[in-house]
């Protein structure tokens, strides 16, 4: 099937870029020392803050590193090309093609996102590993429910960045969007401070939000601070946004796609 | 002209310096967060961690601004765009320094000095003439070293060129770690930002002197007050690094 081709080529897209890997590696892995250090700091002041005991809060860290780019967390994440195809005109191009253009960026986007994650994201999370103590499974069911969490998460993450990106019709140029876009995904998503840390009310209220399923329910997942009923509940959480998202991203396109003109043709 | 070129599309533009001016909030918003839940971050209160995060920020804020554009020096060894500003009479730093010279930039600036303003009132110090010259001697001379910092990374990439990420974490990463106080940080990474890429010297050291922190390292005295050295060796170091890095290019083709 096309889509599945579409996301194999993106898959050996990025690995092609092998030096730009390791350097992601490399990034991840201090950025990961230096927020654990102060995560200890925080812990040693408050143990079992929002729930987490130090070693948890040790892991939320490394899964956030591991998930930064195989769930672009920061945003971007090749859909920035499409901003760009969008702002040049290209866009008209694709739009004769006889391919879904929702279905080619996502299946482009899984690709991405499977290669981020055996490159950036086990090699990260396996330095944390070895150097604090992390609270991680040992059995195979909880791994593979986080994996399925993480697929959930990037469906989440790939619809909203897609919305953003077909703003670029009405905006022109989107970078601003998307820069904003990916400070509440960085944000919203846990990534800054886990959401359960959040005080009071606000603690509440960011964790019904879409960026919840990105980050913070794959991570509690992993640590098995969701099981059981907690599990399915968060799963189905993720698959609720997802399907919300890209459904609202349908919406737009096809409102998008009948605003387009094509100049000379 | 990359300035007047940004402002054509206005809203994209007000977002962008929106986006960067929260950029660096977030990091801020995050220590708050982290500030609600607690009295003091490795013995620091609120405002001696503000006024850590303001000093670097406000360094790494001035050198982004003045050679942030640098680290687009592998993509144009990669697409070959390099040689066009060879062929050019003017310095190829000073080119590569100014291509997309970004304003939106001054958002990280803006918001740090805000940090640091709101943090300098708070912060337990006796001020002598001595003591308030220091502050603005640290922004100077944070700024030179981040500066080195990021030429340096750009010399690097004339050697790996998709490898603009490794010097995101010594400036972006620095300045991440340079916000919190050095008690939080294991021995042995305090000691790799004090001797092997000298960070320390942009706001820790004077800092500790200033706030009156004793030195988790336990220098002596004097080696607070050697910032300038420190800017001065490692702009010089950076420089000829970027020299080599130049000299040793030999374009695409061969």
């Amino acid at each position: 099937m096309v889509y599945a081709a579409v996301a194999a080529g993106s898959f050996r897209r990025y690995a092609t870029y092998r030096i730009a890997t390791v350097a992601g590696v490399f990034t991840n892995t201090v950025f990961g020392f230096i927020v654990a250090y102060t995560y200890i700091a925080l812990w040693d002041e408050r143990p079992h803050l929002g729930g987490y005991d130090q070693a948890q809060a040790l892991t939320f860290v490394w899964i956030a590193q591991a998930l930064l780019a195989t769930a672009a967390l920061m945003g971007g994440g090749g859909l920035d090309d499409l901003q760009e195809r969008i702002r040049t005109g290209d866009i008209a191009v694709d739009l004769y093609r006889p391919a879904d253009l929702q279905l080619w960026w996502l299946a482009a986007d899984l690709g991405r996102a499977g290669l981020q994650l055996l490159g950036r994201g086990v090699a990260p999370m396996a330095v944390g590993a070895l150097a604090f103590p992390l609270a991680l499974p040992g059995d195979a069911l909880t791994w593979g429910c986080f994996l399925l969490s993480v697929l959930f998460g990037v469906l989440v993450s790939f619809a909203l960045r897609y919305l953003v990106a077909l703003a670029s019709f009405w905006l022109l140029d989107g970078s601003g969007l998307a820069l904003i876009s990916g400070l509440a995904c960085m944000f919203f998503t846990g990534m800054v401070l886990p959401l359960r840390v959040f005080p009071g009310g606000l603690g509440e209220v960011v964790q019904l939000l879409p960026w919840a399923a990105i980050l913070q329910v794959p991570a509690d997942v992993l640590m098995g601070v969701r099981s059981g009923d907690g599990l399915v509940r968060g799963l189905v959480f993720q698959a609720g946004w997802a399907g919300a998202l890209l459904a609202l991203g349908r919406l737009v396109q096809s409102a998008a796609t009948r605003k387009v003109v094509v100049h000379g043709g | 002209m990359w300035v007047r070129s940004t402002l054509a599309y206005r809203t994209s533009f007000v977002m962008m310096a929106v986006g960067n001016f929260a950029a660096n909030g977030l990091d801020f918003v995050a220590i708050m967060l982290m500030f609600s839940q607690i009295e003091a971050l490795g013995g620091f209160t609120l405002p001696e961690v503000a006024f850590l995060y303001g000093t670097s920020g406000v360094a790494l804020g001035l050198a982004d601004l003045l050679l942030g554009s640098i680290e687009g020096l592998g993509r144009r060894i990669r697409d070959g765009t390099l040689d066009t500003l060879l062929l050019r009479p003017v310095p190829v730093f000073a080119q590569i320094a100014a291509d997309r010279f970004a304003l939106r930039r001054v958002g990280r600036i803006t918001q740090a000095l805000l940090v640091l303003g709101w943090a300098l009132p708070r912060i337990e110090v006796d001020w002598t003439v001595g003591r308030v010259l220091m502050v603005p001697l640290m922004a100077v001379c944070g700024t030179a070293i981040f500066a080195a910092v990021f030429t340096a990374g750009a010399a690097f990439q004339f050697w790996a060129q998709d490898a603009a990420e490794v010097q995101n974490s010594f400036t972006y990463g620095g300045n991440a770690l340079l916000q919190y106080p050095p008690t939080v940080f294991a021995k042995e990474l305090v000691r790799g930002v004090t001797y092997l890429v000298p960070l320390a010297f942009v706001n820790w050291l004077p800092a500790l002197r200033l706030l009156g922190h004793p030195d988790p390292l336990g220098l002596p005295g004097w080696v607070d007050f050697l910032g300038p050295v420190v800017a001065a060796l490692m702009c010089t170091g950076a420089g000829l690094a970027w020299r080599l890095g130049l000299r040793g290019y030999r374009s695409t083709g061969s």
